[in-house]
């Protein structure tokens, strides 16, 4: 019997890839063509500098999947045809205001002191910043370079996936909703919409927003939020930007992501004037002749938060055998979720040690 | 072959360039109307496969005909010419640009 | 932001001016905007201006236009001419572009009139230069002088005759026309013939239309198939099979044609209804019989709201019109009513030859289903068989095949590929084209600088600021 995926978002489809590696079998349902998709909206950083201000095992656990990375999008070519086009030559993020870039520093430096100084950056002023990326204003007061940051095509991730599960023999059920689910002694069942019932050996709740609805049900908490992002995409320019940057990256077929917004707006994904013009300028600020480049299109999504931001990876204390898993940084933490997190979900012991991202850190 | 079946005011001609080549043409066309009628035909390579492509609506649905001027990438199907316009190819590569 | 306007027109051909004459008649103050350099929208494009050689070869019915742009010089009238639509909200605000500029204006009704544009002809080597709309060559002789000598003409439907009768005026015959409709279509027509009579003037035109052709000698090849359009760098000559036969005519000029198709994009683009239409094979926006669209900021007139004509477009727009006074108060509902019901006895006598023409000139399967080599999103250059496989990957409907291969993603937002994509994935899925769904449109509707995207975050700073 298979493991039922709930959600082929990125997440889902990870884990799932993860799964048929470990030789088992899995089956992953996955919603509409205009479901509420962040693996469709999102902004395609494989990001590690400034995670976790406050909580060092979410930078280590962010570094540890960017590591996994290069080898991860290797396999991906090698098994689908698709190139992701990882890239991770490192990240600068771009500063005009003296201030962000002094709380930015600090909180790197007290990263790094936790980190017993294993959290490599550069602090690099507007002169020498101008040495590595000549294109950038006056505007720009300096900026900080991380090797550990990357990028990658999310799209093409996403494609790559769903791709490599079913060469894996894995089955993806797309178009399809699940409306409740049922569990006795690790026999699981899905109910979809049209009251077909998918069973299974073990479920796993991976479907972003949508897992509101279901996970209670399953003794999940399940304490999470839409926050809407904006994202503005120019036409193809020539390549000119090697380092992506939180706010700024040229992706590989040549056009220009600016983003991203963030608003607690509830469930609304319609983008505004007065935020993609705010991202704008900011594209302007630091690369002041992307003012003459065409924006063709910009876009809402919504991320998924938790409370404090950090990932949720839950066993449900009710339901043997089924486990909940979300976070915001799905792209950065794809390789992970592939890689380490199937061994969490079987209950092995070789497990990555992930209780401080369980769910027992919101109760009161 | 686009022709001209315009007979008044012959002497009213302007130009522009084009690529670096003058252009001549009669106040009130467009840019693409223009190189059409002197046997310009392709306007770009796309930045997809560089493939060869020209104006396809004419009225400023399909992008095809897009053009360089003030660094800017225009529609040349809307983008009506006058005296002494430069009209660049839109620069796909860094070698371009 | 408190309105500027009363209605705020998008689309200033013959539905948008007729909307703005009736509206400033009542009293509303009315903008009007379009991004052509003057009034006429596609049929009556250039008209104000027009010299008498282009309206002796253009005809009467494109002089006809010239009232309508008479009559948008009215103190209640502002018509802004030359200007981009690139985004509308719910709350009535209009976003456009003029000369490089961004500027914003509210109005407290909206009326879409953004009219056709022609249904894209997916056929091997449709994209090289030389290749364009019949339409295209149209806009040619009315805003360039230009004729396009030695053309092939390669589709079907009305407007295809049009254009080749209107260059055999200016002494360009085409080379020849290559017709896609079939003796089956002819039949399948002839139970809509009698209502279709009751326009007998629109339909002897086509009768004319026909008949100066072959007066011509322009030589006719119906039924065609297998068509493409060979070439290296530019079109070079046109391959298909009629008659049995294999045909190759060489051309540089091809100009294809198979109808018009309403231009959704702003309504898309508001999450406005849509329906699918199986006679004119496209989405059409819900409307209710007053035009008004399924959010109450907003009414359709013409084209835009499915394919009638330019005479029906006019009645539509007077419709919409008295529908946006109603709901802003001008006027009563009791009047409303009134009026609307005489426009719409006259909307129903213009549109009873549609369904004969809809049927007669259907776009054929191989356009509609184009095979697996042939590009149907111009600007990513995504082929039909891309799409087909990532159907086979999963992608139920257009937003998922878009993110897996960018159908849909260059800067004409899926203007081109969008019913495409929408009736590959309906036949590999077996779903219908509802279900199937479309493209989510969102702005720009039409690529801006950022310089100027940017420049409106200070306007807006600067309103929150007062
Ligand atoms: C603007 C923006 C920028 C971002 N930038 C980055 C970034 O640079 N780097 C990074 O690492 N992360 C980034 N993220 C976050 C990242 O996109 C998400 O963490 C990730 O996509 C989450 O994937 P998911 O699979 O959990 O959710 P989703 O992609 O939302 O997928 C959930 C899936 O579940 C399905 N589903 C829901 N309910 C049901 C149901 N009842 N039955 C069946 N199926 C169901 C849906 O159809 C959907 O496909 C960004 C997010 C946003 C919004
Ligand atoms: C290329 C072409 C040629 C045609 N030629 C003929 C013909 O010769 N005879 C005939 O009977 N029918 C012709 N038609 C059919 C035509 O659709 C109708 O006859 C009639 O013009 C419809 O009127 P309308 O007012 O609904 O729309 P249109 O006349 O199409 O007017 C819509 C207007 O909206 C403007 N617009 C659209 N989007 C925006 C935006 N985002 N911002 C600003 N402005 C915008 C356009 O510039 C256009 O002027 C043609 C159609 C096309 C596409
Ligand atoms: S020719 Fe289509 S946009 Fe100009």
């Amino acid at each position: 019997m298979a493991i039922i995926i709930i959600g082929g978002g990125v997440v889902g489809l990870s884990v799932a890839y993860g799964l048929l590696k470990q030789g088992k079998d899995v089956v992953v349902l996955d919603g509409a063509d205009d479901d509420f998709r962040a693996s469709r909206g999102n902004f395609g950083l494989v990001w590690v500098q400034g995670k976790g201000e406050n909580a060092p095992h979410y930078a280590v656990w962010s570094r540890r999947s960017s590591e996994l990375w290069t080898d991860f999008a290797d396999d991906l070519l090698k098994e689908t045809g698709v190139d992701v086009s990882f890239s991770k030559i490192g990240g600068v993020d771009y500063f005009i205001d003296e201030v962000e870039l002094a709380e930015r520093i600090k909180s790197l430096n007290s990263l790094r002191d936790a980190l017993n100084d294993d959290y490599p950056f550069e602090v690099l002023d507007h002169d020498e910043l101008k040495k590595r990326v000549p294109e950038i204003g006056s505007k720009v007061v300096g900026g900080v370079y991380s090797p550990m940051d990357g990028h990658v095509n999310p799209l093409s991730l996403l494609r790559a996936l769903s791709i490599a599960v079913r060469n894996a023999g894995g089955t993806i059920m797309t178009g399809v909703r699940v409306v409740d689910t049922q569990a006795k002694d690790r026999d699981f069942s899905a109910v979809l919409a049209d009251g077909t019932r998918i069973v299974g050996e073990g479920l796993v709740l991976a479907a972003g927003l949508g897992a509101v609805g279901l996970g209670k049900k399953l003794g999940f908490q399940v304490p999470i939020r839409p926050q809407q992002g904006q994202v503005l995409i120019t036409e193809k320019l020539p390549f000119f930007l090697h380092y992506p940057s939180g706010t700024l990256r040229q992706v590989n077929e040549g056009g220009v992501q600016i983003g991203a917004s963030k608003a607690e707006i509830g469930l609304d994904d319609v983008e505004d004037i007065a935020t993609s013009a705010g991202l704008a300028q900011h594209a302007i600020d630091v690369f002041p002749h992307l003012g003459k480049a065409k924006l063709v299109r910009s876009w809402a999504a919504l991320r998924i938060m938790s409370p404090d931001g950090l990932p949720i990876y839950q066993r449900s204390p009710k339901v043997l055998g089924a486990a909940f898993m979300t976070c915001h940084s799905g792209i950065t933490l794809a390789a992970a979720h592939a890689r380490l997190m199937p061994d969490w979900i079987l209950e092995r012991n070789t497990a990555p040690d992930v209780s401080q991202f369980s769910e027992g850190r919101f109760r009161v | 072959m686009f022709e001209s079946f315009d007979k008044s005011d012959p002497g009213r001609t302007l130009s522009f360039t084009y690529a670096g080549k003058s252009i001549s043409a009669k106040p009130g066309m467009s840019v693409a109307a223009a190189l059409l009628t002197h046997g310009v035909t392709a306007f770009r390579g796309t930045p997809v496969s560089g493939a060869a492509r020209g104006p396809f609506c004419m009225m400023g649905a399909c992008y095809d005909c897009l053009v360089l001027i003030d660094g800017v990438t225009v529609q040349a199907c809307l983008t009506p010419v006058h005296e002494g316009l430069v009209v660049e190819r839109v620069p796909i590569t860094s070698e371009d640009a | 932001m408190h309105p500027d306007f009363d209605i705020i027109i998008i689309g200033a051909g013959p539905a948008g001016m007729s909307a703005a004459i009736e509206a400033a008649k009542h009293g509303a103050s009315v903008c009007i905007l379009d991004e052509q350099a003057s009034g006429g929208g596609q049929i009556y494009r250039n008209v104000s201006n027009s010299k008498q050689d282009q309206v002796d070869i253009l005809g009467k019915d494109y002089l006809a236009g010239r009232q309508y742009v008479d009559g948008l010089r009215h103190d209640r009238i502002l018509h802004r001419a030359g200007v981009t639509v690139w985004k509308v909200d719910k709350a009535g605000t209009v976003v456009f572009s003029d000369a490089g500029r961004a500027e914003q204006i509210r109005g407290r009704h909206i009326i879409l009139a953004s009219g056709a544009m022609e249904r894209a002809v997916p056929l091997p080597g449709w994209t090289l230069p030389g290749v364009l709309t019949a339409g295209a060559a149209q806009i040619l002789m009315k805003s360039g002088s230009i004729v396009t000598r030695d053309a092939v003409l390669v589709g079907s439907g009305p407007l295809l005759y049009l254009v080749a009768t209107q260059l055999l005026a200016a002494g360009a015959a085409p080379k020849a026309l290559v017709e896609t409709q079939t003796r089956r279509d002819l039949i399948a027509a002839l139970p809509h013939l009698a209502k279709a009579l009751r326009d007998w003037k629109q339909l002897f035109k086509g009768v004319r239309m026909i008949a100066a052709l072959k007066w011509a000698g322009v030589p006719r090849f119906k039924a065609a198939s297998d068509i493409a359009i060979e070439g290296e760098e530019n079109a070079e000559a046109v391959r298909f099979r009629a008659g049995g036969k294999d045909h190759c005519i060489d051309t540089n000029i091809v100009l294809l044609h198979q109808g018009v198709v309403p231009n959704t994009q702003i309504s898309r683009s508001l999450g406005l209804e849509h329906h699918y239409d199986h006679t004119q094979r496209c989405f059409h926006p819900v409307i209710d019989e007053f035009g008004q669209a399924s959010h109450p900021m907003f009414s359709i007139a013409g084209d835009g709201a499915g394919i009638g004509g330019a005479k029906v477009a006019a009645l539509s727009g007077r419709i919409c019109a008295l529908n946006a006074l109603a709901r802003i108060k001008k006027i009563s509902g009791g009047e409303r009513d009134k009026r609307v019901r005489r426009l719409e006895t006259s909307k129903r006598t213009e549109l009873s030859i549609r369904p004969f023409l809809d049927t007669l000139y259907p776009p054929p399967q191989s356009v509609l289903l184009p095979q697996d080599e042939t590009i149907i999103c111009r600007c990513e250059e995504v082929t039909a068989g891309d799409i087909r496989r990532y159907a086979k990957l999963g992608c139920k409907g257009p937003n998922q095949t878009k993110s897996f291969g960018r159908s849909g993603m260059g800067p004409c937002q899926g203007r081109f590929c969008g019913l495409t994509v929408t009736e590959i994935l309906a036949a590999e899925t077996g779903e219908t084209q509802d279900a199937v769904g479309s493209y989510r449109i969102r702005a720009p509707l039409k690529p801006v600088t950022l310089a100027e995207l940017a420049a409106l975050a200070e306007t807006n700073e600067k309103e929150a600021a007062e």
